[in-house]
């Protein structure tokens, strides 16, 4: 019996009065996922375009593989260095894959779950929002975080960043920062200073990550061609900053992402960066903050998603700006938060709608003017005097 | 008989009138301030229902507010003073929020609302239930602070130190005042959706 069959079969079994209608998300989630879905249009469709949901979903997950393969080779990597001993790169990678694999069935596990439950008790299809959500997170989180803490992490941000604001497309804070956020401020103990970066590391051996180095006025260690290359201790997914460029050539290339918020978020950056360096108050100029910490990946993956992000293309603009100078304002001005992305990207997204909202006002006058302008011009061209 | 009972559940201060919420934040950090909190503003929200009542015919209405006011202040000043010889650490805790008990919106929507209007004996009884209705959440989103941000309840010890043996961490979220707000917010939730459904 083929697959189809079988879930042909045993689909009158979830319906509404069967016994196993209470998992009836759950078997529609995975038949979706499996086979194509069972309802169809009966009137005329209007398809546009091939690009749907998932596609864009798919998209995101493959310009995140070069900067995740990366990552897992650098964290066995670190790891290995950290303790002296000398390896192949086939076992940083293994040994990296083993840190990641735990983290992300975690994740999806409990943010899946907290999706099935809320698709059943609302009566709707699961959503494909999660599957991005779930493959960011662990690319945010140190390698050796408690599983325990990711899984509260992920159930709280999916809950109160999402569900509760009507699920995926409705959400205005972005989940998987979120997530972050929660553990930055909840378990500050495991998310920063100078232990955590390094999976496996002995107590003695301090593996800072090279932003808190010199937030904190030390020696910087690092070059700035490693960052750029990424072999240095970090969130799994943020160290490499060529990975990062590959991933963000990709989402431009395929127009999944905004290249009007990646550009005026480096641009905000840059110049935020350099304006601090000019006055003396930070000892790195604009373009090495660039290579500094979370900033690149943010701006590539996080600040661009579209849900959170503003809609209006001059919009685009002021977002990004402002998320870039924020982030280099934290960075600089706050010693308490050596990674100011995060939070800079975060109250972005509050003010999206506001600065969406200014936008349309405002062409809303200019038309109105325009029309006014016209109206008189036509009252006036019938009101000629022959 | 039940409508005097719907200040815990239906016509609940905060999460019904959403009134409150200021001081809900700030004194639930942990389970003891939020308790001696939540029986001065009953105690202060019963007595000055009472004694509005009984003065109601007298009050002209122009200088009604003025007259709420005294009463108000100087119970909260008589709560005080109690707290400060009795409880001090707790009052020291609680500092500024045991005097802006005055300015509580609870007590001056009780009084304009309730009190302006009705026996002493109604008053009294609405007073003790509206100040019982904000205790109540106090207290719940107090335990939930107090147990998983410090591991404590009243200051003693619940979480056995073999979890943090374990691994496990106290959530540093819970202390800090947005947590609050997120878990009256839960509670809104939860109430908010079991009315609908029992109404349906």
């Amino acid at each position: 019996m083929g697959l189809s069959q079988f879930s042909d079969k045993i689909r009158k079994n979830f319906e509404k009065g069967k016994p196993l209608h209470c998992f009836s998300s759950l078997f529609d989630a995975v038949d979706t996922f499996l086979l194509t879905p069972k309802t169809v249009t009966t009137t005329g469709s209007h398809i546009r375009d091939a690009v749907d949901l998932k596609r864009i979903m798919i998209t995101v997950m493959i310009a995140l593989c070069p900067a995740l393969l990366f990552g897992l080779w650098d964290t066995g990597y670190q790891h290995y260095l950290a303790l002296g001993q000398a390896c192949s790169i086939w076992t940083c990678f293994s040994y990296g894959f083993l840190k990641w694999l735990p983290l992300v069935i975690v994740t999806y596990v409990s943010g899946l779950a907290v999706e099935v439950g809320f698709a059943q008790w609302r009566g709707k299809q699961v959503e494909e929002g999660f599957f991005v959500t779930g493959f960011l997170i662990p690319m945010i989180m140190p390698p050796d975080i408690p599983l325990w803490i990711v899984s509260v992490a992920t159930i709280f941000s999916v809950v109160f960043a999402k569900e509760v604001f009507g699920g995926t497309g409705y959400n205005f804070l972005n989940p998987a920062l979120m997530t972050r956020a929660f553990v930055f401020f909840a378990y500050p103990s495991v998310i920063s200073g100078n232990s955590v970066w390094v999976s496996g590391s002995p107590e003695a051996i301090t593996g800072a990550t090279p932003l808190a180095q010199l937030m904190n006025g030390g020696e910087q260690t690092a070059s700035f061609l490693n960052m750029f290359i990424g072999t240095i201790p970090g969130c799994i997914g943020e160290t490499s900053k060529i990975a990062i460029l590959i991933g963000a050539a990709l989402l431009l290339f395929t127009q999944v992402a905004s290249w009007r918020i990646m550009l005026s978020v480096i641009a905000g950056g840059f110049l935020t960066g350099s304006l601090f360096y000019g006055i003396g108050l930070c000892p790195i100029n604009g373009w090495q903050h660039l290579l500094m910490g979370g900033f690149l990946f943010g701006a590539v993956f996080m600040a661009t998603d579209p849900v959170t992000a503003t809609h209006t293309q001059s919009g685009k603009y002021i977002y990004g700006l402002l998320i870039g100078i924020l982030a280099i304002i934290i960075r600089v001005i706050n010693k308490g938060y050596p990674e100011g992305m995060m939070l800079a990207i975060l109250l972005m997204n509050i003010f999206a709608p506001l600065i969406d909202y200014c936008v349309i006002q405002i062409k809303i006058k200019k038309r109105k003017k325009n029309i006014l302008l016209h109206k008189t011009q036509v009252f006036n061209n019938i009101n000629k005097p022959k | 008989m039940k409508s005097y009972l719907g200040p815990l559940n239906r016509d609940n201060p905060i999460l019904t009138q959403t009134l409150g919420v200021c001081s809900a934040l700030a004194v639930t950090a942990q389970l003891k301030p939020a308790v001696v909190m939540a029986l001065s503003v009953t105690v202060v929200c019963a007595i000055s229902n009472l004694i509005i009542s009984l003065i109601r015919n007298t009050i002209p209405p122009r200088v009604r507010i003025i007259v709420q006011l005294l009463v108000v202040s100087t119970l909260v000043i008589m709560v005080d003073q109690v707290l400060q010889a009795t409880f001090y650490d707790v009052s020291k805790m609680l500092s500024v929020f045991v005097g802006l008990i005055i300015t509580n919106c609870i007590i001056m929507g009780r009084l304009e609302g309730f009190a302006l209007s009705h026996t002493p004996g109604a008053s009294l009884v609405d007073g003790l239930m509206n100040g019982l209705g904000y205790g109540l959440v106090l207290v719940v989103v107090a335990i939930f602070r107090e147990l998983l941000g410090s591991g404590t309840l009243w200051n003693h010890q619940l979480i056995p130190s073999s979890f943090y043996e374990a691994g496990y961490l106290n959530n540093g979220l819970m202390i800090l005042p947005p947590m609050a707000l997120i878990l009256v917010g839960g509670l809104v939730w939860i109430q908010q959706g079991t009315r609908k459904s029992s109404e349906k």
